[in-house]
């Protein structure tokens, strides 16, 4: 069989997966009666609901003609990996290090995604944005980040 | 007079020195961002909810409403002078406001948005005004069935009206819907679906959903498509006031566009982008001689979507103000911008906090005037933002996304989930689902279960509850007519060409 929407059918399999993994997960908790309805009563009825409707989108996936047989195309795995890879990266560095070290490099590396990059751009960005960021949100709005390394404070 | 009353107590509120600061910061903000190539008003509101911690209540949601109503106006600020509409809202402003712009006449244009838009934002201001309290009362009468089934017909409607499969939607409500179960369970106190990650009893932060898919998700596949170069034909504007003759074209749609966007923006799914494209619609069948022909610089064509525009952007706070019900993306972040202050959304807001209510809807007259002022005689600074790359912006997005993320729970958890649904938002992008639905279901998704479940207690188990009861089996009624009427055939392919129609 010939798959006439690539994107339909991709987001129909992953609307059938969620859906049986919701209800499924769903039978572990009590259904209760439908007077006394159970922490697993609306979930389950979602999940089935969700597959039902991702199966529908498959099946308009393979019979409905679309014109170029509607691509995925290519993912941006580089903006991809690094973006997230840097987010990562800021979520560990953080509670360490502090906002003074881990968001310079969190812009730094963010940069990096773009198709252009100047490094002397960056390390600018990265500190305006960093003296921007204290001036906001911790001398500002008073927020509780750590700001300084942990082992500078001991 | 009630009205003059309630909104005598909404000017003394707003006009005070702590809420004038923050509604102009709000309309600011939503200015730039609607200038600023690339982040939208959903980012924008979910990157400053850190703040709502710390500011009071009144002036947080204040800012909050500034950002989306400025952004309408900044949008169409970009849509005129170079054709690229900031806003989704002012896509079909870029058609003859751009031709416009190249024909000598952005001045004119860029006034006729304006000075639309601030008569849309006053008659909207008063419609919100004398309809709140009305359907506020309807409200009170509503029980857990009712709530429930107007809940559908809301996330129903709120898909049937946007563009895009509709199959495809409504699988995104549901897929919300779920990903609202991740939390322990109000009624029995059961931890569902956390997997033995104690973050994760407390559900996931709508916060992180947000930042994740409209922020992170939306960089990644923003930086994946070609540079956008971006040049501005129209570098100093002259000639801001319209002459008379334009004044006596565009007062007509402007009339109409206000009165179409008051409409449209109640409807659940309604608000701003709808009401735009069916204002152009109207404008085009009823202006039969245009002095220039649509699609080539009609004054009308600006007029009346850019009134159509800001009326439904405020006039669709009716439905989250009054029955807490958001029709949209960014009225389901103000709803969880009101539940952080301990504030339950819903008939009781007017009553119990009458302060927040009629100041919000005075601040936006209020802000209205500021966005003129700040759109007309300060047009150069916007001209000269209008070119900011994108590689100076997206890091700067990313890095207050994360402090955002981080000010949550004072926790790095939040900053991974932001990172895990930057990576689902990205994927969501590639297979064309569109992400709004899914953050409106999960806002929705807690209380649409415990009223389910209120509604099935109540009558001992009974699900034919939900069409004994009058009002709820219109509800759900409206809600299955408003599917059948889309899956037509004829009306179908109409909705299909009005969303793509010269874009």
């Amino acid at each position: 069989m010939r798959i006439k929407s690539q994107k339909d059918f991709w987001a129909g399999l992953m609307f059938v997966v969620m859906g049986v993994a919701f209800a499924w997960g769903a039978t572990e908790y009590s259904f209760g009666s439908a007077a006394r309805p159970g922490p697993a009563y609306f979930p389950f009825g979602l999940g089935l609901l969700l597959t039902l409707l991702g199966a529908l989108v498959l099946l308009s996936a393979l019979t409905l003609e679309t014109e170029d047989g509607d691509r995925v195309g290519r993912f941006a795995w580089r903006p991809l990996l690094i973006v997230v890879g840097a987010v990562l990266l800021f979520a560990i560095m953080l509670p360490r290090l502090g906002m003074i070290v881990s968001l310079p490099v969190l812009i730094f590396v963010s940069a990096l995604a773009g198709d252009e990059f100047h490094v002397v751009e960056a390390l600018i960005l990265g500190t305006v944005l960093t003296a921007a960021s204290y001036a906001i949100f911790i001398y500002g709005l008073g927020l509780t980040i750590p700001v300084w390394p942990s082992f500078l404070i001991g | 007079m009630d009205l003059i009353a309630n909104l005598t107590l909404g000017f003394q509120t707003a006009l005070s020195f702590e809420n004038l600061l923050y509604a102009f910061i709000g309309v600011l903000l939503g200015t730039l961002i609607g200038v600023l190539p690339g982040l939208g008003p959903v980012a924008t509101i979910a990157m400053l909810l850190p703040t709502v911690y710390v500011l009071d209540a009144i002036p947080a949601l204040i800012m909050l409403a500034g950002i989306f109503y400025g952004a309408q106006y900044g949008g169409s600020t970009t849509a005129i002078l170079i054709n690229i509409p900031g806003e989704s809202s002012a896509v079909v402003t870029a058609i003859d406001g751009y031709q416009m712009a190249r024909k000598g006449r952005a001045g004119t244009a860029l006034a006729t948005a304006a000075l639309g838009s601030f008569f849309a934002g006053t008659v909207a201001t008063l419609v919100v005004a004398a309809f709140a309290p009305v359907l506020t009362e309807m409200a009170f009468r509503f029980g857990p069935a009712e709530y429930f089934s107007l809940m559908v017909l809301g996330l129903i409607g709120a898909v049937v009206l946007a563009s895009g499969s509709l199959l495809k939607a409504i699988a995104m409500i549901i897929l919300g819907l779920l990903l609202g179960q991740i939390n322990t369970d109000v009624i029995s106190g059961v931890p569902r679906y956390s997997f033995g990650i104690p973050e994760l009893t407390d559900g996931i932060s709508f916060v992180a959903i947000a930042m994740g898919v409209f922020g992170f998700g939306e960089i990644i596949s923003n930086l994946g498509k070609p540079a956008e170069h971006r040049e501005v034909f129209t570098k100093d504007v002259k000639g801001l006031w319209p002459t008379r003759q334009d004044f006596r074209e565009a007062a007509p749609s402007v009339l109409r566009g206000t009165a179409l966007g008051s409409v449209l923006g109640v409807l659940p799914g309604g608000g701003a982008l709808l009401s735009s494209f069916a204002s152009y619609t109207l404008e085009k069948k009823i202006v039969r001689n245009p002095r220039v022909p649509f699609g080539q610089g009609a004054i009308q064509g600006v007029a009346g979507p850019e009134s159509a525009n800001n009326a439904g952007a405020q006039t669709s706070f009716i439905p989250m103000l009054t029955l807490g019900i958001p029709p949209n993306a960014v009225m389901a972040l103000m709803v969880g911008a009101m539940t952080i202050k301990g504030i339950q959304p819903g008939p009781q807001v007017m009553t119990n906090n009458p302060e927040l209510f009629w100041g919000l809807i005075a601040s936006m007259w209020i802000g209205n005037l500021m966005l003129v002022i700040l759109n007309l005689p300060l047009i150069g600074i916007w001209i000269k933002l209008l070119t900011v790359p994108y590689r100076f912006l997206y890091p700067a997005i990313i890095a207050f996304c994360c402090i955002g993320l981080y000010t949550l729970n004072n926790n790095n958890f939040d900053i991974f989930m932001g990172a895990a649904f930057g990576v689902i938002g990205y994927v969501f992008w590639k297979l064309r689902c569109e992400p709004a639905p899914l953050l409106l279901g999960f806002i929705l998704g807690p209380m649409m279960e415990e009223n389910l479940r209120r509604a099935l207690l109540l009558s001992r188990g009974d699900w034919m509850t939900f069409l004994e009861r009058p009002l709820s089996a219109g509800l759900l009624i409206a809600a299955l007519l408003l599917v059948l009427i889309v899956t037509m055939p004829s009306i179908r392919r109409k909705r299909e060409t009005t969303f793509k129609e010269e874009v």
